[in-house]
């Protein structure tokens, strides 16, 4: 039973508070998505729940459990930079999570790869763009895990190769998972997600169902979107 | 498939599964896929698959044989109900439409038999 509670939670660095008073439930078997321009949280959020930023007040529970080491390996955690080793090649990526994570699924990760393409003798500072997010997105949902928290994986990638990364998303799946997406590219995932949250400034502004949402408004979740954010 | 984001996906795959098996490409009592096959082909949301299938149920359309999946209604009446439903769908905005144009029935009818010879000498 996968389960993520967040309440009344607050993150400040120095004097520039970037979660205000963040309260939201997810439940499993869902694909959430997390949408907001740059600098309006969702970085700070997906660092906080994956335990790597300490909140300054509030609480997160994990299956039921305060933040810890033990809440760590519940959570998969794509960061949106290019962390991946450069002088490594593919499978030295994927002999590094298998010593690294119990629960990473080797047979499955290749699996998804040769779907894709990406082949293991493929050095990483020879991978296009599109290559590198499609492989950190096969990484992280190799995991096991109850919550994948995937912050901007179709950032900067061609068309093309963000149907693929959507595709692996589809696939991955689960009803006993979570899925998290950050992103402000919001057309193009829209029809992947089940909710979806608007942070704005660090504070929740929308916590609503996609179909509800289009259903009500007669409007994309795009357009709903651009009316909240207007074209800064 | 091609979605419209202002509508809920749900109601647009209904009708295209709607559409498929009034056209004869999706026959009575062929089984469907399964959610999780179907949200992988049209590329979206397995919840959304799996309310499709719900309400598609409750309006008859498909069924479910447990453990086996997902059918298509084998009743032909069933079948023949839901294509005057969707035809008369159509007449409505059809109608409503023209009206809306200003036509009178004298001309929409005449219209629709210029637009019959129309398709009939292209084909």
């Amino acid at each position: 039973m996968s389960r993520l509670i967040i309440n009344e939670l607050t993150k400040k660095y120095y004097n520039k508070i970037a979660l205000r008073n963040v309260s939201l439930n997810f439940e499993q078997g869902k694909i959430y998505g997390l949408l907001g321009p740059n600098g309006s949280g969702k970085t700070t959020l997906m660092k906080v729940v994956a335990g790597l930023h300490k909140q300054t007040s509030g609480h997160v529970l994990i299956n039921d459990q305060d933040l810890s080491y033990k809440t760590k390996t519940y959570v998969s955690y794509m960061p949106t930079e290019n962390y991946l080793y450069p002088s490594f090649k593919v499978v030295d990526i994927l002999k590094f999570y298998k010593d690294m994570y119990k629960d990473f699924r080797y047979e499955y990760a290749l699996d998804l790869l040769n779907s894709i393409n990406v082949k293991l003798d493929y050095k990483i500072s020879n991978l296009s763009s599109g290559e590198t997010a499609k492989l950190k997105t096969v990484i992280a949902l190799s995991r096991d895990a109850d919550i994948y928290l995937l912050d901007e994986p179709l950032n900067g990638v061609d068309v093309l190769a963000r149907d693929t990364i959507m595709d692996i998303i589809t696939k991955s799946y689960g009803e006993n998972k979570i899925i998290i997406i950050s992103t402000h590219l919001v057309s193009e995932i829209e029809k992947l997600l089940d909710t979806v949250v608007f942070l704005k400034e660090g504070a929740v502004e929308l916590f609503c169902d996609a179909e509800e949402l289009r259903q009500e408004r007669q409007m994309s979740v795009e357009g709903i979107y651009k009316e909240v954010f207007g074209n800064d | 498939m091609e979605f419209n984001n202002n509508i809920p996906i749900y109601l647009q795959v209904m009708e295209r599964i709607k559409q498929d098996i009034v056209s004869g490409k999706l026959k009575p009592g062929e089984k469907m896929p399964s959610s999780r096959d179907y949200s992988y082909e049209l590329g979206i949301n397995f919840n959304t698959v799996a309310r499709v299938y719900k309400e598609l149920e409750n309006e008859k359309i498909l069924f479910t044989k447990r453990g086996l999946g997902t059918f298509i209604t084998e009743s032909k009446e069933q079948i023949e109900d839901l294509r005057y439903a969707m035809a008369k769908n159509l007449i409505a905005t059809f109608v409503e439409g023209m009206e809306q144009l200003g036509y009178s029935k004298k001309d929409m009818i005449k219209f629709i038999e210029i637009q019959y010879n129309n398709i009939e000498r292209i084909e």
